[in-house]
């Protein structure tokens, strides 16, 4: 068992000063500090590309308990337990570390992990104080201290992340028939194994790729979720928009960031929020239905729905907040959540959104 | 539902193993909900030391049994819109489910509200509910419902062996059990099939994880998990007898969701409508997985839940039950979210179960899948090592926590493998020997996650040694005590104290706010932790002064919801009289650990280190600790020596009552009678104290509360048996013996006073002569057949100790009256078991008088002439000897009844009858069987049992009692006992269920031999829940209770009809 007694600070750009232990890799990081208060799901966490640039602190004290599982892949080449190849945070925060672990599925220790993708990590922190900080003052930015390196503030916002995220080439997954072009803006594992199970035909195309350049047909399009500012996205704004105007009428589904772009795309603004959605326990409702659905969600920005274009509408509200979870088209086969229907970590009472798109992909091409 | 307009609430009764207080809380919040609504409630509950049952809560109380007959009387009476039956346990549901097959809810147009019946049925029906889940293709225990032996074996057989076996329609798993072959098979079955009709045979899944979640469900559909738990201990033992802890810890995303779906899908294809509570079993080695039942109710998890995350389960469940939409509704923490959400701690709790067994001769120590347990605590922290140890103190059972203990196993392997309320430091030992994790492990089948965080308290010993200074915080943080370290370091808890302090090693307060901080909450419901650089609230020490009330801790024998309502009413005077109110209390059952119930609720243990550190930091005006029994009054005189400021009387005072040389000596210069007594510390000494006053005599440990190894001895041979036992208990102090005086009245004395001077008392009578525990007695109020010479006596020795100790609040004097003679036998200067008694039978709140004088309000001396009152209540206990294989059902001076009721009637008789019905017991209707020792006994039954031929019943008699009747020319049936080998025997008329009361007296002299037969005969009458009377003077009063009562004869009042008059 490694002994972890090396002290590392968390030094928020406000000057306050956060002191633990050092548990991941002695290489110091900084980025943007956010928290997020799902209780299970940490290998899911943070390689979830939408992390990509934030120091993530995890309010539920307890952290480790159940190791690292394996790195196999599936017969599709994708991970099996994880969200995508590696690590996307910059850095971990948290309270109690489990020097050991036990799962019948754990391959290592979470320490091992970071270490060996040279994440910092720090245990000891009241994470419930900077939680609270955090909320009061908004997400702010963040560097991890080790011994006496130091780093540089850095903010993620001002830089394109999603094309650090994204496939560079085509990538295809499974044979069936229907055929979906999946802009990756990062895009978690298991938004394509929703996809894969109900039988559909991913093609993973970088998020710059334009899906009207493909050479060959295909029924609908997916925005996926990605990290960082929407507005960083220009080319596949302007993708989207492109693809909205033309009368194809091609059914069009997005997640997350996703939903913001495809937000932007149609007109309207988004906002940062003061200190985002990190957590498995939204309740959102289908204003349509009036039926409410506990969510996983990970995300800083969100959509202004006073700006939101005549054709469009309203889907899903935030019962705490109020803000905007989803929207559609009111004529066309156009939606979008906020959410992560997928999970991963988190509940799976919205999944059934893949089952409504794949149904509104076999009506569109009736 | 606009046609709701007066609902009708089914309480859960008295307290039994298996359902606890917990129902109090749950009642309690389902009535707030109710009053929200506009809505009136009829409230049924024979439990009247609970909150539930106090004015100003339902606009009617009957004090009358949840059974059929009497809830449909009330249906008739009081004509109510809607029924709720998921808030009183068990006993609530099934009254229900048996009111609604006898159509008596269709005959009056009461909807049931929540979950509709038919679901309930499908809930608890094993057959019907393995259907119901397969349809849905979800997993279940490979099972067959059985509904006699003969096919239980065959599907025994079928399923192979080990199996386990649950019966259906029972409350905390009675009846189930795991056999390993057929002969123990046969042996549960007999037992299973009297409490049940349907017996289930599943296969054994030892080893497996066990979780529950919580789930919550409206009639629109919308439907959340609000928690889950993973039991420390695997299944094979009942979710009431594990340490649980929330949320899970070793399940991951991927785990924990599929649960969770599967949760609301079984859910709603069930169609529960409220909250319901789902248990699994998960495969440690896959994911794998079987549900193994669904509680369609509130149940204790529920409890836990709630007071585990702040989300007020029974309230929202109550508001849903009558149409409410979940998203509608408010979360009341933070008052701007919804309750439509699923709680993310930041913290983690961990729930122990407190057990009594060793009250119990006789009684099996090893845990299964029946309940055993009394009572249970939860701690709250920001590590696993943090929350077990805190939750180990807070059981009250001399534990320092996981290590620094005195206790040693001789064979620890047979200890970890043959789990008992003990195991848990059976892995502190063997860390001690240095056996391996996987050594654990293998006999345990504890998940290694929490093996290694044990191991972390175990290690941390050695640092504290090595390296004071720098492991005191990681040792704070890992929940050490100040005592543990003291321990360790060999030095004084106040010295460690002293050296923490200097370094600035103190806990810090954090709030329970359901969303990890997400949201700004003004919750109130706090604990402490060292895992911590912030406190989450402000200590302004502003002009309202405030008040630290101290709780009863957890739930044990002697200790229960009574004391809980006593620091509920507490606090509301508190808050009446304009101060803050402070709570401190550490158990999950209780309604004082509702956060809505006080300004500051600190859910923490009960240690004069924890009240000392919250005291530093709230500064208050006092601390009350008269009210939640004996933990808070035991803290009296350190808090008094350490300047901490007690309110009420003089700590030096408590302790003038509590140490028994100093009270005798006050008694005797007030010249008052006690029965003559010597604290000894050989058995020699005993015998020449014997030699003067001669035997019976009666032995007791100082400073305990329900009598714990406290005996009659009638002796030499038995005195020198005993004493073993009684040393063994506490050796650092002496033991006491008294006389014990014989055929002698024993009257409880419960009074307030104010600098010395009573301003209200109230004297009741015990049924059983001296000799049973006051706890265990029926009790009468007010005192029907005491001559007004001894009230006169009563009142004025105990005016005379109230001025000597200069009594301020609540106090208890228990007096034996012989022959116009008055003697003190016990004085505590707090609240006791009966306040909440008598108050309600008064009418007059003995604990607000009592809050008002501590206060030092000034209080008007209230004058009550109780010849006025024209009714009587009756206090009767509820034994759980159905839970407690072995034990011998017989009531004596060590304390054995788990809970109480309070019945009233117009006169002893009536109120009698409806109190033992409330216990649970069923008027006989045709044969009774006497069994007694003693001729003594028989000459005083004699009436009696002319008296029941008259009535027409069939007396049956064994041998030596059926003799003595003949002698006097009363005829009687003869039934052969075990030995005789004879027919007909009593065995064979139980077993045929042909007996449907058993009087059974045993001698005076317990140990005698021949008493063997009868105890069997008492343990199987429990085993096949025959009612049975075991004391003459209560078997007299019930005989002339029934010859002068029939049942239509009980009237069906509330507590108002009897209280206020026009």
């Amino acid at each position: 068992m490694t002994t972890h007694n090396t002290k590392a600070d968390l030094i928020l750009e406000d000057g306050s000063i956060f002191s633990g232990i050092s548990f991941g890799s002695q290489t110091p990081k900084s980025g943007e500090v956010v928290f997020n208060t799902g209780m299970v799901g940490y290998p899911e966490s943070l390689t979830d590309p939408s992390y990509k640039g934030q120091i993530l602190v995890l309010t539920y004290p307890l952290i480790g308990n159940y190791g690292i599982p394996s790195q196999t892949k599936d017969k599709h080449n994708i991970m099996e337990h994880f969200e995508s190849e590696k690590i996307h945070i910059q850095g971990l925060i948290i309270n109690d570390y489990s020097e050991k672990h036990s799962h019948w599925n754990a391959e290592k220790s979470l320490s091992d992990w970071l270490i060996e993708h040279n994440i910092p990590a720090i245990s000891g922190i009241d994470t419930r104080a900077l939680t609270k900080k955090l909320r009061e003052k908004g997400t702010m930015l963040g560097k991890i201290k080790i011994k006496d390196k130091e780093t540089e503030f850095y903010n993620p916002d001002k830089i394109n992340l999603v094309e650090k995220v994204s496939c560079k080439e085509i990538i295809r997954y499974g044979n069936s028939k229907t055929k979906i072009v999946l802009i990756d803006c990062g895009v978690k594992h298991n938004i394509i194994r929703c996809f894969l199970k109900r039988d559909i035909q991913i093609i993973r195309v970088p998020w710059d790729f334009d899906p009207q350049d493909l050479k060959e047909d295909f029924d609908a399009v997916f925005i996926s979720n990605g990290p960082g500012d929407p507005a960083q996205c220009k080319s596949t704004i302007k993708n989207l928009k492109n693809l909205i105007k033309s009368d194809k009428n091609i059914p069009i589904f997005g997640i997350c960031l996703g939903n913001q772009l495809l937000a932007l795309a149609s007109g309207t603004k988004t906002y940062k929020l003061k200190y985002g959605h990190r957590s498995q326990n939204q309740p959102c409702t289908d204003l349509k239905t009036n039926r409410s659905y506990i969510t996983s969600q990970n995300h800083g920005f969100a959509i202004n729905e006073k700006y939101l274009g005549k054709e469009w509408e309203v889907w899903f509200k935030n019962i705490n907040d109020g803000t905007v979870e989803g929207i559609r088209h009111k004529k066309r086969p156009i939606i979008s959540v906020q959410f992560h229907p997928e999970a991963n970590c988190g509940p799976t009472d919205t999944e059934y959104i893949f089952d409504d798109f794949i149904k509104m992909i076999e009506d569109a091409g009736k | 539902m606009k046609n709701i307009k007066k609902v009708l609430l089914l309480g859960s009764g008295a307290l039994k193993i298996g359902q606890a207080g917990e129902f109090d809380y749950s009642g309690n919040q389902a009535i707030k909900a109710m009053k929200e609504e506009k809505i009136e409630i009829i409230l049924v509950n024979p439990n009247i030391a609970t909150i539930q049952t106090d004015k100003g809560m339902a606009s009617r109380i009957y004090f009358l049994p949840v059974t059929p007959y009497f809830v449909e009387k009330i249906i008739e009476k009081e004509r109510p819109d809607g029924i709720l039956l998921s808030f009183g346990g068990q006993t609530a549901l099934n009254c229900g489910v048996e009111l609604y097959k006898k159509g008596i809810l269709s005959k009056y147009k009461i909807k049931v509200l929540g979950t509709p019946v038919e679901t309930i049925i499908n809930t608890e029906d094993r057959d019907l509910f393995v259907k119901k889940l397969d349809e849905i293709g979800i997993k279940t225990p490979v099972g067959i419902a059985t509904k006699n032996t003969e096919d239980a074996l065959a599907a025994a057989e079928k399923i192979g062996y080990p199996v386990m076996i649950r019966s259906a329609f029972a409350l905390g798993g009675m009846g189930s059990g795991m056999a390993k072959n057929k002969r123990d098979l046969k042996n549960l079955l007999i037992k299973a099939f009297s409490y049940s009709n349907q017996i289930l045979i599943e296969k054994y899944l030892g080893g497996w994880k066990e979780i529950e979640y919580e789930v919550v469900r409206d009639e629109f559909d919308n439907c959340i998990t609000v928690c889950n738990m993973e039991n420390f201990d695997p299944l094979g033992i009942h979710t009431g007898e594990s340490i649980v802890i929330a949320p899970s810890q070793t399940l991951t995303n991927s785990e924990y969701h599929k649960l969770r779906e599967i949760a609301i899908k079984t859910i709603r294809h069930l169609g529960i409508i409220g909250e319901c509570n789902i248990q699994y079993a998960l495969n440690p080695e896959n994911e794998d997985y079987r549900v193994i039942e669904v509680n369609a109710r509130l149940s204790r998890s529920s409890a836990l839940a709630s007071k585990a995350t702040g989300y007020p389960l029974a309230f929202i469940a109550a508001k849903l039950a009558i149409g409410k939409a979940l998203p509608d509704l408010k979360n009341n923490i933070t008052k701007s979210t919804s309750a439509f959400f699923e709680p993310a701690l930041d913290y983690v709790v961990v729930k122990i179960p407190r057990w009594d067994l060793k009250k119990f001769k006789n009684v099996s120590k090893y845990l299964g899948s029946e309940m055993k347990s009394v009572g249970e605590v939860m701690s709250i922290g920001r590590s696993f090592e943090e929350v077990i140890q805190k939750a180990i103190r807070m059981l009250d059972i001399n534990m320092n926590g996981f290590i620094c203990n005195t206790i040693k196993f001789k064979d620890i392997e047979h200890e970890l493998k043959n789990p008992t309320d003990m195991r848990i430091y059976a892995i502190a030992q063997a860390f001690d020997e240095n056996k391996s994790i996987d050594w654990i492990y293998e006999k345990t089948m504890i998940d290694k996650w929490f093996l290694y965080k044990l191991k972390n308290i175990h290690n941390m010993k050695k640092s504290l040694k090595d390296n004071t200074i720098d492991s005191l915080l990681e040792a704070k943080k890992m929940g050490f005590s100040d005592t543990q370290i003291a321990i360790i370091k060999d030095t004084t808890t106040k010295k460690i104290r002293e050296l923490r302090c200097k370094h600035g090693i103190t806990p810090y307060v954090k709030q329970i706010d359901t969303l990890a901080g997400e949201f700004p909450a003004k919750t109130n419901y706090l604990y402490l932790t060292y895992h911590g650089t912030e406190h989450d609230i402000i200590f302004n020490n502003k002009e309202t002064p405030s008040v630290i009330i101290l709780g009863s801790g957890p739930y044990r024998i002697g200790s229960s919801v009574e004391f809980d309502w006593c620091c509920v009413t507490t606090a509301k005077a508190v808050k009446k009289m304009k101060h803050e109110t402070i709570m401190i209390n550490c158990n999950p059952e209780t309604v004082s650990t509702d956060y809505d119930e006080c300004d500051r609720l600190y859910f923490e243990e009960l240690s004069f280190e924890r009240v000392q550190d919250i005291y530093e930091l709230e500064n208050p005006k006092g601390i009350i600790l008269s009210m939640g029994g004996q933990i808070p009054n035991n803290l009296a005189l350190e808090c008094h020596m350490n300047g901490l400021n007690i309110l009420g009387t003089d700590p030096l005072n408590i302790d003038r009552a509590e140490d028994r040389n100093k009270f005798s000596s006050l008694l005797d210069n007030k010249g008052i009678m006690q029965p003559e007594w010597r604290e000894l510390t050989s058995t020699d000494q005993i015998r020449k104290f014997a030699k003067k006053v001669d035997y019976p005599l009666l032995i007791r440990p100082s400073y305990v509360l329900s009598g714990a190894a406290m005996n009659i001895v009638n002796s030499e041979k038995e005195m020198e048996r005993f004493m073993k036992e009684a040393i063994r208990i506490n050796p650092k102090h002496p033991v006491v013996i008294s006389k014990f005086i014989q055929n002698a009245k024993e009257i409880e004395f419960d009074a307030v006073a104010r600098n010395g001077k009573i301003i209200i008392y109230a004297i009741s009578e015990h049924v059983e002569n001296a000799g049973i525990h006051s706890g265990d007695a029926t009790m009468v109020f007010p005192a029907p057949r005491l001559y007004w010479e001894t009230q006169r006596k009563i009142r004025r020795i105990s005016e005379s100790i109230a001025e000597s100790l200069n009594i301020t609040g609540p106090f208890n004097i228990q007096f034996i009256a012989k022959d116009n003679e008055v003697m003190v036998i016990e004085c505590n200067l707090r609240a006791s078991r009966s306040f909440p008694f008598v108050s309600k039978v008064l009418n007059h709140n003995l604990i607000e008088l009592a809050t008002k004088a501590i206060l030092g309000i000034k209080v008007k001396k209230v004058g009550i002439d109780i010849n006025f009152l024209d009714h009587v209540g009756i206090k009767a206990s509820q034994f759980s000897f159905s839970r407690l294989k072995g034990a011998d059902p017989l009531p004596s001076v060590e304390m054995a009844s788990t809970g109480e009721v309070g019945c009233f009637g117009e006169d002893v008789f009536e109120a009698l009858i409806k109190s033992v019905i409330s216990t649970g017991m069923k008027l006989p209707e045709k044969n009774i069987l006497i069994s007694v020792s003693e001729d003594k006994n028989l000459y005083k039954l004699l009436d009696g049992t002319k008296m029941l031929k008259e009535m027409g019943y069939t007396i049956y008699t064994t041998a030596h009692t059926r003799d003595f009747f003949n002698k006097h020319h009363l005829k009687t049936t003869l039934l052969h006992k075990i030995r005789e080998k004879k027919t007909p025997s009593v065995i064979d008329y139980m077993l045929k269920k042909k007996l449907d009361l058993i009087i059974s007296i045993p001698k005076d002299n317990r140990t005698a031999k021949n008493d063997d037969d009868n105890v069997a005969i008492r343990q199987m009458a429990v085993t096949l829940s025959i009612p049975q009377i075991t004391n003459t003077q209560l078997a007299n009063m019930f005989i002339k209770a029934i010859s002068k009562k029939k049942m239509e004869d009980l009237k069906i009042k509330s507590w108002d009809e009897y209280t206020i008059k026009s």
